[in-house]
């Protein structure tokens, strides 16, 4: 389909015209960054009818050559329209969010051409289909986050994001070690081609070994529990926007995405050993963990990214299962999350904008300043400790009976505990900041300008209203397709060079 | 002729020297360098995998049908060392930038004296 390099041309092109331009008027880098993410949510729309099929695309024309891809392949199906969704959309709110968010740092010109670096980036890496794509769409990524993280340049951001370099950077050469023995025991870095010659040396130690590299490579990028360490200095340290598009989205498409592609599309998730089961173990640490460490928390923007570690812990806990159930539940999960995180994200923002603090000890009583951002924190909040009917809700519902139906009682229960371990410290959050009596420091603080507050509004609204995606006519549109790719398992190399 | 598999242990350890200078030195400036070390073990890896002894360009001249018994050479991992080559300079690049700014702001490139955040 001829429309796919689009959403990798369509920001890496605003990103390079960006510097040019803003020499020229300073309102330009506002403008094209949002027309940017806006013409990208569209387009990603547009795909959704598209979902059900499997769509190529040959870079530079080099199709198939008795069914063995020689050019490079772009792949679109299920999977990927949701996870475009997901970056696009969440992209446009921060964009929106950053045009007065960004004006208490210096340059936004810079700013907005990194964010469209890494929206391609990620576009990029959801739609690669074969491994070389996917590492130098993924390193972009990182390499945008990485100065995004210290945008602020103060020492904290500094510190933060030297952290976050040098365990990317160690994640990136894990991955890329485990891609030079893929390609040593495949001939081929196209993940379809790759999967049929997989299929026939399935559970030899070289492919377990590959599968170790590459495990460890992505849950560093995912941030799973013992590979946490960097996520908790690096996301609050960001800009707000920046914050959000890394919890809402980043960890999701460089560390859960590749590895449902990876695992489950291209090695068969049952052949590599027990993978399930370490899936259910890093899930449930991550959860537990991640929970009890953002109890402790003084600074909310820690405390939100403690949390984005709990909750992704659900995702993969759920992937770990491995039941239709619970792969619908981890999909939908994966969307709320980041519909959700992303608006708690941009609430913490909005809150640093007027008092200029982000310590939970010194603020309080916000509510009677700030009352839109006060609401919608309340909806983010209550949406992702899983009060019904908002969107949360759902999502650890079904992935909670998908734990039962399996069989795994005491895990599911350990899940409910956490939820409402996530429950207590969020509404820690909303007595500390929101509720109580208003400091004397804050008597002048305002509500946030017009486009902060649009941005969370629309996020606070598809909290709530997310459950519908799960009704049974509409998740044929959008969820079940992408449900389909993950159950199809090795299929997806049938699918992707039959057609 | 040296046993080809000799050159990968070598490499794997060279790799495993830079992992250890990531998780084991306390100077910022010997962490990029531990970082560097396995990026080019990597490189060399992979290089390495992608040679054929007495292998050809796969390049066919004038349309003409190249004997059947000469051995194509695969470019995909040398474009891909390239590549990773590059990225490598880019991620170096920002990680000594990082390291000097850090040295502005803390005065040192002990990472024990640097720890404004933790929790």
């Amino acid at each position: 389909m001829n429309l796919l390099p689009l959403f990798v041309i369509m920001p890496l092109g605003s990103a390079f015209l960006l510097p040019v331009l803003n020499r020229l008027w300073k309102g330009f880098p506002s403008w094209i960054g949002n027309i940017a993410t806006a013409f990208l949510t569209g387009l990603s729309f547009w795909v959704i009818q598209y979902a059900a099929e499997t769509k190529t695309f040959a870079v530079g024309g080099w199709s198939l050559a008795n069914n063995i891809p020689i050019g490079i392949i772009m792949v679109m199906d299920g999977l990927t329209v949701l996870m475009l969704l997901v970056v696009n959309f969440i992209g446009f709110m921060a964009t929106l969010f950053s045009v007065n968010y960004m004006e208490h740092y210096t340059d936004k010109g810079k700013y907005f051409t990194l964010f469209l670096l890494m929206i391609a980036g990620l576009n990029g890496v959801v739609l690669a289909g074969d491994l070389f794509n996917l590492f130098v769409f993924l390193e972009i990524t990182a390499i945008a986050s990485y100065s995004l993280v210290a945008f602020g340049v103060g020492a904290e951001e500094l510190e933060a994001s030297f952290k976050y370099q040098v365990l990317g950077g160690t994640a990136s050469a894990f991955i890329l070690l485990g891609i030079a023995f893929f390609y040593h025991a495949t001939g081929t870095l196209n993940l379809a081609d790759a999967t049929n010659v997989i299929a026939g040396k399935s559970g030899s130690p070289e492919i377990l070994f590959i599968g170790t590299l590459f495990l460890v490579g992505f849950a560093l990028k995912a941030a799973l529990m013992p590979f946490h360490a960097w996520l908790p200095d690096a996301h609050p340290s960001a800009p707000a926007p920046i914050s959000a598009m890394l919890s809402g989205v980043v960890i999701k498409v460089l560390g859960v995405y590749t590895l449902i592609r990876l695992f489950f599309n291209v090695f068969g998730v049952d052949t590599i050993v027990s993978f399930k089961e370490i899936l259910l173990f890093l899930g449930i640490l991550s959860m537990v963990v991640g929970g009890f460490l953002a109890l402790g928390q003084k600074d909310f923007k820690r405390l939100l990214a403690y949390s984005s570690i709990s909750q992704i812990g659900y995702v993969i806990f759920a992937l770990g299962i491995g039941s239709s159930l619970a792969i619908l539940g981890a999909l939908f999960y994966l969307i709320s999350h980041a519909v959700f995180k992303s608006l708690l994200f941009l609430n913490s923002g909005a809150v640093v904008y007027a008092t200029d603090s982000r310590d939970l000890n010194k603020l309080g009583g916000l509510y009677q300043k700030m009352p839109v951002t006060t609401t919608t924190a309340m909806v983010g909040s209550l949406s992702i400790s899983g009060l019904p009917p908002m969107g949360g809700f759902w999502g650890k519902l079904v992935i909670i009976l998908a734990a039962i139906e399996a069989g795994h009682h005491i895990l599911a229960g350990i899940a409910v505990l956490i939820s409402i371990v996530t429950l207590a410290y969020y509404l820690k959050v909303l007595r500390m900041v929101y509720f109580g009596v208003l400091k004397k420091a804050f008597q002048n603080i305002r509500e946030v300008p017009f486009l902060m507050c649009f941005s969370m509004i629309v996020l606070a609204i598809l909290s709530i209203g997310l459950g519908i995606l799960l009704l049974p006519q509409v998740r044929d549109i959008l969820l079940g397709p992408a449900v389909q790719v993950v159950e199809n398992g090795i299929d997806y190399a049938k699918v992707v060079l039959g057609g | 002729m040296i046993e080809s598999q000799w050159v990968f242990v070598l490499a794997i350890l060279l790799f495993l020297i830079g992992l250890y200078g990531v998780l084991v030195k306390r100077n910022l400036i010997k962490i990029v360098i531990g970082l560097m070390i396995m990026e080019y073990a990597i490189n060399l890896v992979f290089a390495l995998i992608g040679y054929r002894s007495e292998g050809t360009s796969p390049i066919s001249f004038n349309g003409a049908e190249q004997n059947a018994a000469a051995i194509f050479v695969d470019p995909l991992p040398q474009a891909l060392v390239l590549t990773a080559i590059v990225i490598g300079l880019g991620t170096t690049a920002l990680l000594v930038s990082f390291a000097v700014r850090i040295f502005e702001k803390y005065d040192t490139f002990d990472v024990r004296k640097i720890r404004k955040l933790r929790g």
